[in-house]
């Protein structure tokens, strides 16, 4: 499905502006303001209870901010929402179904709701192709397993051929197998011009398939940068090395001590600061101290130490 | 307006108490004939409510009533408390549907299952006893608008509720005991008169009473008042449900 952008100057998918929201006893969203450009492949991180569905259940309507505003492809979300709507699909997190009725009767409903009819057919046998559904067309939605009904939610979503796709932790739950035929599927809709807007629990796959990163924690934006950026900030000049030697060391130089992690009879775990140290000196103290290095290895951080790190730095 | 769309949740609504007919359309009417039995067995010849008809005969258009009025609240009720407890509400709420596409879709739905329920009791009341008819005209009117009542009302508790529950009290305690104290068994002059007063405050008494004289011709009060006061609960009903759904209430927190 190619995507048609019919609004050519305009640049945002998902524009929201000061937006907050408050439920009894807590603030959910404490005034965000973002921009997602069109085409982008964004990913909304943050830890359990930070605002992620509120903040995506706002874009999608389904709960209405106490102040600000959203709007998808220009259009406000609750004023315009009939074009907003038409323009968004969203995948939602549980695996709600409606027990009535069979794969192909859902989508049709679902496509009919956006004033799709009979024509839509084609559209939905497609999807229904694309995402493993066909020998499923008739079974009853009680009857699918997880993945399955995980499919036709995405298939829900798609239905009436919305630019922009938001999907809220679509991986959430489901087998490594699935979790990568789903991986090709969304990379092949942002291939083909849908914005992707993606919620997840999987840092690997934030950092495997989204171009910018938002990190929300209670109810704020604590980071927001493309993804390499946001991997070589602060927390991105730091690396880790781990060195194993001969045998046990008594005692390391004073000068090592203030970059040493941990010592493990002959392993030892360094981190270093690329900005100021140098790994060179490391191991040049290292030999004067007498100690032979048999094994040396190093890590760059990954999205889940810049994760860890951003929300612990908040949370202390 | 997105005609499709209201039609398609329309024709989803109907598809989904079709699916399961014996539970929604057959077992309602097979009721109504238990009710119809054992009523006639016990009264028939004791009672005459009105002159020349039947105690049977006088009973079967409350039948009626009473099976669309409880029909039809079930239907838009039972639909809405299922999906938000199920969760499937998101697909209809994430749809570019406006609140009076959605309330007349349920309406309508609701009305079409009352109508089915209640000429399937009309059907088999006519085999067992000979009914006149009065006036089709008046009849359909009181059918349809009060069945679009209870879908209403239907809509109203079913965005109220959370739980099952508090959906199954709203209907033993309100509609059960307003739809068997309205006339269905009986007519209201054979009530002393504080309880006679008191039924003329029951919006179920007008459906049934003007639905009964499109049938006889004789009725406790007059039709076309009947007819007014129940077009007036349905523009207080229908009202409610808009200021709900206009308000997001426990649909869009």
């Amino acid at each position: 499905m190619n995507v048609v952008q019919t609004d050519i100057g305009m640049s945002a998918a998902i524009a929201i502006s000061g937006v907050k929201k408050h439920f009894p006893g807590v603030y959910a969203l404490k005034g965000i303001t973002l921009s997602i450009d069109r085409g982008e492949f964004f990913g909304l991180l943050g830890p359990n209870g930070a605002g992620k569905s509120t903040l995506i259940n706002i874009i999608a309507g389904l709960t209405r901010c106490d102040s600000g505003s959203v709007s998808v492809l220009g259009h406000d979300v609750v004023r315009g929402y009939r074009r907003a709507r038409r323009c968004l699909g969203i995948v939602p997190q549980e695996l709600v179904f409606d027990p009535f009725f069979s794969v192909r009767e859902v989508l049709r409903i679902q496509s009919g709701y956006f004033g799709l009819g009979r024509a839509n057919d084609t559209w939905i046998d497609e999807l229904m192709d694309t995402l493993g559904l066909s020998d499923k067309v008739d079974a009853n939605m009680r009857s699918l397993s997880g993945g399955m009904k995980r499919r036709v939610l995405i298939a829900q979503a798609l239905v009436h051929k919305p630019e922009v796709v938001v999907l809220d932790e679509p991986t959430a739950g489901v087998d490594v197998a699935l979790r990568k035929s789903l991986w090709t599927f969304i990379r092949r809709l942002h291939q083909e011009g849908h914005t992707i807007v993606l919620t997840t629990h999987y840092l690997e796959e934030a950092e495997a398939l989204c171009d910018r990163i938002a990190i929300l924690n209670h109810g704020s934006i604590i980071a927001l940068d493309n993804t390499q950026g946001l991997l070589s900030r602060g927390i991105g000049n730091k690396v880790h090395i781990s060195i194993t030697v001969t045998e046990p060391i008594p005692t390391l130089p004073a000068t090592l001590m203030t970059n040493l992690l941990s010592t493990d009879g002959t392993r030892l775990e360094f981190r270093l600061d690329k900005s100021v140290d140098s790994i060179g000196e490391l191991l040049r103290e290292l030999g004067r101290a007498g100690v032979v290095i048999i094994d040396l290895h190093t890590e760059e951080p990954d999205l889940e130490d810049v994760f860890l790190e951003l929300t612990r730095e908040r949370a202390l | 307006m997105n005609v499709w769309g209201f039609y398609t949740l329309f024709y989803k609504e109907l598809l989904r108490f079709s699916k399961v007919a014996f539970q929604t359309l057959m077992a309602p009417v097979v009721t109504a004939l238990l009710y119809l039995l054992v009523f006639v067995h016990v009264l028939e010849g004791r009672i005459e409510v009105f002159d020349g008809v039947s105690y049977a005969a006088f009973l079967i258009p409350g039948l009626i009533m009473m099976s669309v009025i409880q029909n039809a609240f079930a239907n838009s009720s039972s639909s809405l408390i299922q999906s938000k407890v199920t969760g499937n509400i998101v697909f209809i709420l994430l749809a570019p549907l406006s609140i009076y596409e959605f309330l007349l879709a349920f309406v309508l739905a609701a009305v079409l299952r009352g109508v089915v329920v209640g000429a399937g009791v009309f059907l088999v009341g006519v085999v067992l006893v000979p009914l006149p008819v009065h006036s089709p005209v008046l009849m359909l009117a009181f059918v349809l608008l009060g069945s679009a009542v209870l879908g209403a009302l239907g809509v109203v508790a079913g965005v109220t509720a959370e739980k099952f529950d508090q959906l199954g009290a709203f209907q033993n305690f309100v509609i059960m005991p307003l739809s068997f104290l309205s006339g269905v068994f009986y007519s209201i002059h054979s009530l002393p008169d504080f309880w006679q007063k008191l039924s003329r405050f029951n919006p179920f008494f007008y459906m049934i009473d003007g639905f009964r004289y499109s049938f006889f011709g004789t009725s406790d009060v007059d039709p076309v008042f009947s007819l007014a006061i129940v077009g007036f609960f349905f523009f207080v009903v229908a009202g409610a449900s808009l200021l709900m759904l206009r308000s997001g209430y426990k649909l869009r927190y």
